[in-house]
């Protein structure tokens, strides 16, 4: 039943050759050993430290949620700069390619620009399924890792082991398309994939296989995360954390995951009939015999709207909990807040139409997508304005994890603004597949990523017991700011002079100022990547100074601040008891801050387990194996991998038990370890508001203190 | 209202640390993961039966035959009523676990997954008696959706089987620890959903594509 492949097959190696490794190619040659230089490197010096004991038992086997997520964000930077590098091709190759000559490398095989059409086609394809599902999705969703189960006072996740399974899995998505830039190509058929290219008749590479694997693997990590991600919001609250008392970054945690739960199967089920077709030989998306090709746009989309929602609404969580810790006010209008997130994920499932309705429905049907769409603005509208008036006579603190906030709420201004214009068809019809298109969709998930480095900069501090570099973290917004405006306000432009997406060659001559405006600015943000770098380095160097206490910034609101920083392992000593929406502001005020549980308990930890990085491992293997139809090593990986879990579900976890003596110990020595606090309160101006501040004494309710309390200084 | 700190509160009667909080249910923890991993294989086969739904028209079948052609809804019935025995025993087996009954688990178990193995070996034998009638995936659209939702449930079935006889083995072993208690219910949950979506695969696939 399986098809006739083009070209060679062998049973050892399915389509695994020599020749499938581009070694002659000027790009991928060099930068093939760069990374094997620099991965020998790693491993000499790994094994010269003596380290492999220490990774393998603290992070290759750990199942603790902070470490999980703290992996879960390097993979996503790591991948936003793959991204980044990606990104940077493009623009170099529009910049050069611009115009009607032949201006281009023979060297490289291209006839314009330096990149061949096909090489091009890779890059744009991988940038944006890298972008979207490896950068942005592991980033927030380590993030999520880490602060959710600390915002409602759990131990750690529901099942710490499918956590870690989560993690594998999807770090087996990122070495599957790694390994595509060396061992064979990858799909050219964009990010979402067009029927019926990618069949094999069109896509006789494996190009397509790796695009749809990686994928599946990252759907199914995906969806364990959000299976767990509910679970522990439902079942692991502390006592005292009601419903109306989560804190709203956990709540859009609870709304971006029912998105993710619900809307990630129809995504496996998209690619897996495409693999069908394409290792089977059946015929869903073909152009013939029966075959519906826009059966499979619908599919994808259907998947494909939710999950921009999906990861856009952990971002706002993380905007609405910087925004009131450095405004000193509660999140203003908590509960519009809460219903707005969950408008937005209902509504986010009922207007998957305006991805395409170009392919011509009729007026009936694109009308009620677009009110659809436009009805989105309204929840999102919400927020933004409960923001500002979080901020409106709120006692500001411009540091730099609020400023990165601040600016994500431009970008989504401009982002929502144009995705308004792109909901009325009549606009559309105009400017689909152009680059108005693509500059849209960036705005919103550049909000997504400025939002994703303030929260690193508020709750680094939390997770490691010292802060970032103020100045750098500002120098790199300003920066990075600065790169977005120079690269992409010249794409909205572009995109009104008619450029379509996607060209190898731009040949319009018009467009060339456009582009060298925009390669100055991707220039501009490599500048930004090295503020970053050099942000941590300095940050590491200078940790001595920058040690924090529990409350690390003096004025923070939520539960995750009363435990210490760095938070131990067994996140806090004593489960607490929680009295406010804002617990942390809460003990501050009435002066328990610096109260610590006086009596301890015998506390259950799971151990750690190897089983979650086999199985990863494993899945790697099959996707590979997929991909290059080594049928063998496919089965044998599966069967494996059933075993393995039959084998971990056997044993199962008995975990440990840490005594109450043992906790009180240390207790005390984390808090020995911990800094007194001698962060500087934040020196805000403007006016004390109503109700509001942290250390208003102006408000004179017998509750207040004139003083702050605990380990805080008073205002100057 | 909004403002934290509107009460004056008593240092002395305040609780900080919940000092008898025993921890949250194991079970019914595990039971609600469950739950949201049913939601999303629910989702999987919502998915399948709007590919079904849309491949469905006659112009789907190409030139190939449609199920009216094929299809033995008296045939598929025979498997319905396993199925339904099947989950009905598993259902005793259950019931027995709530008097601490081992044998009456296992029998009850060991009588579901035979049942379960019926209905997997009438959609083998069905499935060749397609494939000899030349009613293959590779024929048309219409087919190929066909096969998908049919055959993504039977692989249910199948990974369902194998599980009970991972519980067999592990009832055996260790007895009714809390593991094994919470992944019984698990698989009951799993094995009952199975046997919804096929009832609309039934009505939806076999009667109806007999009908058209
Ligand atoms: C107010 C909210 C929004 C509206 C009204 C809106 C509207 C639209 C529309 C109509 C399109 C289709 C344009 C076309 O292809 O012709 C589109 C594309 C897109 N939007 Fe939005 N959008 C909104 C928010 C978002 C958010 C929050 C994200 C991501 C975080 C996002 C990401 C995207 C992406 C990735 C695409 C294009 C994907 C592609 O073609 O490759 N949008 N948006
Ligand atoms: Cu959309």
């Amino acid at each position: 039943m399986l098809v006739n492949l083009p070209g060679p097959w062998s049973p050892l190696l399915g389509r695994l050759a020599l020749s499938e490794i581009p070694y002659t190619n000027p790009i991928l040659a060099p930068l093939f050993v760069i990374i094997v230089l620099a991965g020998i490197a790693l491993v000499v010096g790994i094994t010269y430290y003596g380290k492999w004991g220490y990774l393998w038992k603290e992070w290759f086997t750990t199942v603790d949620h902070k470490k999980l997520g703290i992996m879960y964000i390097i993979l996503g930077l790591i991948m936003l700069f793959r991204g980044f590098i990606d990104g940077l091709m493009m623009r170099t190759q529009q910049m050069l390619a611009v115009g009607s000559g032949h201006n281009g490398m023979p060297l490289m095989g291209a006839i314009h620009g330096y990149l061949a059409p096909f090489h091009f086609g890779q890059i744009y394809s991988a940038h944006g399924l890298i972008m979207i599902l490896l950068a942005a999705t592991p980033l927030l969703v380590g993030i999520m890792n880490i602060i959710v189960p600390l915002q409602i006072g759990a131990r750690d996740m529901a099942y710490p082991y499918l956590n870690a399974l989560g993690l594998w899995i999807t770090a087996a998505a990122v070495f599957l398309i790694m390994i595509s830039l060396f061992v064979g190509d990858f799909s050219h058929n964009g990010w979402f994939g067009y029927a019926p290219i990618f069949e094999l008749a069109y896509s006789p590479g494996v190009g397509v296989d790796y695009w749809i694997w990686t994928l599946e693997l990252v759907a199914l990590g995906t969806t364990l995360g959000s299976i767990n991600f509910l679970a522990t919001v439902v079942k692991m609250r502390a006592p005292g954390v009601t419903w109306t008392r989560l804190p709203v970054f956990t709540w859009t945690a609870v709304s971006a995951n029912i998105i993710a739960l619900t809307s990630f199967p129809c995504l496996q089920v998209a690619l897996a009939l495409v693999g069908a077709d394409r290792y089977l030989g059946t015929h869903f998306f073909t152009a013939g015999f029966g075959g519906n090709l826009m059966l499979y746009t619908n599919l994808f989309w259907l998947w494909g709207h939710p999950e921009v929602y999906f990861v856009i609404l952990p971002a706002f969580g993380m905007i609405s909990e910087v925004i009131p810790t450095f405004s000193e006010k509660p999140i203003f209008g908590y509960i519009t807040m809460v219903l707005a997130s969950f408008a937005i994920a209902g509504v986010s499932w009922i207007v998957w139409l305006h991805h395409f309705f170009t392919m011509g429905m009729g007026p009936y049907v694109s009308t009620e997508f677009s009110v659809a769409t436009m009805l989105v603005g309204i929840p999102t509208g919400v927020k933004v304005f409960n923001w500002t008036f979080t901020m409106y006579r709120g006692r500001l603190t411009f540091s730099s994890a609020m400023i990165w906030s601040i600016g994500a709420l431009f970008l989504l201004l401009i982002g929502g603004l144009t995705g308004m214009m792109l909901s009325i068809p009549a606009i559309n019809y105009m400017v689909h597949n152009s680059v108005f298109v693509v500059a849209h969709f960036h705005m919103m998930l550049l909000c997504i990523v400025y939002a994703v480095f303030s929260a690193i900069i508020f709750w680094f501090p939390k997770v490691f017991g010292f802060k970032l570099n103020e100045a750098w973290g500002k120098i790199m917004f300003w920066l990075f700011s600065a790169g977005t405006f120079l690269v992409f306000f010249p794409m909205f432009m572009l995109g009104f002079m008619g450029e379509t997406r996607r060209l190898d060659w731009p040949f319009n001559l018009q467009w060339a100022p456009w582009f060298d405006i925009q390669e100055v600015g991707i220039a501009v943000y490599v500048l930004s990547v090295l503020a970053f770098l050099w942000l941590i380095y300095v940050s590491i160097r200078d940790r001595a100074e920058n040690r924090v206490g529990a409350d690390a910034w003096g004025t923070s609101r939520s539960l995750e601040w009363i435990t210490d920083s760095p938070v131990p392992f067994y996140n806090f000593a004593m489960v607490p008891h929680v009295n406010h929406r804002d617990e942390a502001a809460w003990r501050r005020e009435h002066g328990f801050s610096d109260k610590r549980p006086e009596k301890f308990a015998a506390i259950h930890m799971p151990n750690n387990t190897p089983v979650a990085i086999v199985i990863g491992a494993l899945t790697f293997v099959i996707g590979f194996g997929l991909t290059w139809r080594i049928w063998w090593l496919t089965v044998a990986a599966l069967v494996l991998t059933v075993l393995v879990m039959i084998y971990r579900s056997g044993k199962g976890d008995p975990g440990y038990i840490i005594t109450a003596e043992e906790m009180e110990k240390m207790d005390r020595e984390s808090r020995q370890k911990m800094d007194d606090g001698h962060a500087p309160l934040p020196k805000g101006g403007g006016y004390t508001g109503g109700t509001v501040t942290a250390y208003s004494a102006e408000v004179g309710d017998p509750g207040s203190q004139s003083t702050p309390p605990g380990n805080s200084r008073p205002l100057s | 209202m909004s403002s934290a700190h509107e009460k004056p509160v008593d240092p002395d009667q305040v609780v900080l640390w919940s000092d008898d909080y025993e921890g949250h249910d194991v079970i019914s923890t595990r039971t609600f993961g469950f739950w949201m991993y049913i939601l999303s294989d629910g989702m999987l086969f919502a998915t399948l039966f709007a590919a079904y739904g849309v491949l469905s028209y006659s112009h789907s079948y190409y030139t190939g035959p449609t199920p009216a052609q094929f299809v033995a809804p008296w045939y598929t019935f025979i498997q319905t009523m396993a199925l339904f025995l099947s989950v009905l025993a598993y259902g005793f087996s259950m019931a027995a676990m709530k008097t601490g009954s081992k044998a009456g688990v296992i029998n009850g178990i060991v009588a579901s997954m035979v049942l379960g193995a019926v209905f997997i070996g009438l959609d083998i034998h069905d499935v060749l008696r397609m494939i000899s009638m030349g009613v293959t995936p590779e024929v048309s659209g219409g087919l190929s959706a066909f096969y998908a939702l049919t055959q993504v449930h039977a692989a249910h079935i199948f990974v369902g089987l194998i599980w009970m006889l991972v519980m067999l083995y592990q009832i055996l072993k260790k007895g009714f620890t809390e593991d094994v208690v919470g992944r019984l219910i698990s698989l009951r949950m799993f094995w009952q959903f199975q046997a919804v979506m096929w009832v609309f695969i039934y009505v939806f696939v076999y009667l109806w594509g007999y009908m058209s």
